[in-house]
């Protein structure tokens, strides 16, 4: 009996992910996802910039490339073309939380039937390091050698909140993947997010707060540890936003 | 034959759209385009078509690539400031080879410019006007009725050589009523086996991308691309003559120039001199082959355009310098009169600039 494999939604390409990075655990958790509901065949992915970029050599799924923050866009027109398609997004925060601000909220607002997969590692990973929107108050980063200054630069963005203010958010959930418990929920946050849409259940996000060791000068270990004491505890874990649960309450 | 009806420009280019089989239109208003959107907004939810009212031009492009992208006959309208924005998504689909038809009905500019009409984004419009080595197809429009015909053109055109299709229109076509002949279109839907619609466990995925990291193949993808524009550039030429016969000063004009342009060259026949007309349908490719042939026959050149002077760079190009090409251009929303126009073709015609 076969007890572990590799998912089907993944192909065989190998990651080019850092080691630590823990982008090839949540595109695993995707792909899980996707191979539990049974929705390969009619689902189409859309990769975003930053390190994630090649999440088309990496889902086994129809794919396209979107520009950079544009996902939440291209998206909603590939869903509107066939609103049969299960369809989500990849993106990181310099993507999602900065340059596709806009398109993201209005994503939410509309209430489009897709999913968003929102990785956040407080820092842009593909261009050397740079400061997030989602970078943390005092980090240290490429583009905030001294210390992310709030007086200068202002406060992260958090995201979930943000989302779970709008009437158009269907399901938003903060996850991690730094342990095996966090793991768990993340896989199970991330199939009910692709549940919901295949039930027509309107928009959903779910943020994974990541790490990036090369770009945060840890080792993977050390950048486990970083995110366990600094991201979550500015990045409380959770579910911000459940339109269908508080239905179903009522 | 169907009958003609009184129709706006911008609504006529909305209904032969529909016409053509377009069912996916992502808009944002602004002037003078804005009937697009909204009759796209009344049709399209009783025809089972999807209007999408975006945040932005960006995302409204944005969304075209999408549906684009899934196979579907998806268009974009604006005016000049919007296409500005437009511009990162049109690389992008140029990039991917995804065909869509993006319409603008320009206005004056830079900056936020007028809202009168305006031929200034010929530059833009003509080399590509986002990043990187490409072109689009690019349609004038010089009447409404051309206004809605040229729309199953463009779809048809972008289809067959996987290019985005703009239509350049200027304020006048959109808001000007002309009496208008909707027609059928008939044409088979063209095969897309790139497009995005699930692998339904049968195939491999189908990926939509511009990157290529490596830069021998970016090289070589561009250089596929451009062997694809060099059987646009040899077939797709378009252009309508008017009075070429024994012309010697040749007026080049399109759009609503054309239309002015036609009315001064009558009047300078009138005056016993032999002037005609080439007017531009496809922007680009440029009607160089018909240009090249009035170069053989004609003295001069004038150059009529909304804009400070454009075309007359294709102009000269186009007959390689061999006659002199003047302007007679107005600019930010102005539009020359018969008179002026004249003016310029009788200075061509005395040998002046």
């Amino acid at each position: 009996m076969i007890v572990f494999e590799k998912p089907k939604a993944l192909t065989d390409a190998p990651l080019h992910y850092c080691p630590g990075c823990t982008h090839g655990i949540i595109h695993r958790l995707v792909a899980e996802a996707i191979d539990s509901l049974d929705i390969a065949g009619r689902t189409i992915g859309v990769a975003s910039v930053g390190c994630s970029v090649f999440a088309y050599n990496y889902f086994n799924v129809d794919m396209v490339q979107a520009a950079h923050g544009r996902a939440p866009a291209v998206a909603t027109g590939v869903k509107r073309a066939d609103p049969s398609k299960i369809v989500f997004t990849y993106q990181g925060d310099g993507d999602l939380a900065s340059i596709g601000t806009a398109e993201t909220v209005h994503a939410a607002a509309r209430g489009e039937n897709i999913t968003i997969i929102f990785v956040n590692n407080a820092i842009y990973g593909m261009t050397g390091g740079q400061m997030a929107p989602t970078s943390l108050p005092g980090q240290v980063t490429q583009t905030s050698p001294y210390g992310r200054d709030v007086n200068t630069v202002g406060y992260p963005v958090r995201i979930c909140e943000l989302l779970a203010t709008l009437d158009g958010t269907g399901y938003v959930e903060r996850v991690a993947v730094n342990n095996v418990k966090n793991v768990r929920n993340a896989k199970k946050a991330i199939e009910k997010a692709f549940r919901r849409q295949v039930e027509g259940k309107g928009f959903s996000l779910i943020e994974v707060v990541s790490t990036c060791p090369t770009n945060w000068g840890k080792t993977p270990q050390g950048a486990l540890e970083w995110l366990e004491e600094n991201m979550i505890p500015y990045y409380p874990l959770g579910v911000y936003k459940d339109k269908y649960a508080e239905e179903a309450a009522k | 034959m169907a009958d003609k009806i009184l129709m706006k420009g911008n609504e006529a280019l909305a209904e032969a759209a529909i016409m053509a089989g377009c069912r996916h239109y992502f808009g944002y208003p602004i002037t003078p385009q804005t009937e697009v959107a909204a009759y796209m907004a009344k049709r399209m939810p009783k025809i089972g078509g999807c209007f999408l009212q975006a945040e932005s031009e960006i995302a409204a492009i944005n969304m075209c690539i999408g549906a684009a992208a899934a196979g579907k006959r998806a268009m974009t309208s604006s005016s000049s400031p919007g296409i500005s924005l437009k511009s990162e998504g049109i690389s992008y689909m140029a990039g991917c080879d995804l065909p869509a038809l993006i319409v603008n009905v320009q206005r004056g500019g830079p900056g936020l410019g007028g809202i009168q009409p305006s031929q200034s984004d010929y530059f833009q419009a003509t080399r590509g006007g986002g990043h990187g080595d490409y072109h689009l197809l690019v349609l004038a429009p010089s009447s409404v009725q051309e206004m809605a015909d040229l729309v199953a053109t463009g779809f048809d055109l972008a289809e067959k050589y996987r290019m985005p299709c703009m239509l350049l229109a200027d304020g006048t076509m959109g808001q000007m009523m002309e009496p208008v002949e909707l027609k059928e279109r008939q044409e088979a839907p063209v095969e897309k086996p790139w497009a995005l619609t699930g692998t339904e466990g049968k195939r491999k995925p189908n990926i939509i991308n511009s990157l290529a990291l490596e830069p021998q193949e970016l090289e070589k993808w561009n250089e596929e691309r451009f062997k694809r524009y060099d059987i646009v550039r040899e077939n797709e030429q378009m252009s309508q003559s008017y009075c070429m016969e024994d012309a010697e000063i040749c007026v080049v004009a399109f759009g609503i120039a054309a239309r002015v342009s036609q009315n001064a060259v009558d009047m300078a026949r009138a005056k016993g001199i032999k002037a005609g007309m080439i007017r531009p349908i496809t922007l680009w490719p440029f009607p160089e082959k018909a240009l090249k042939a009035a170069a053989q026959q004609c003295k001069a050149f004038v150059s009529v355009e909304l804009n400070m002077g454009q075309m007359i760079e294709d102009v000269r190009l186009a007959i390689e310098c061999s006659r002199p090409v003047s302007l007679c251009c107005r600019t930010g929303g102005m539009i020359p009169s018969p008179d002026e126009v004249l003016a310029a073709i009788e200075r061509a015609a005395e040998g002046g600039k």
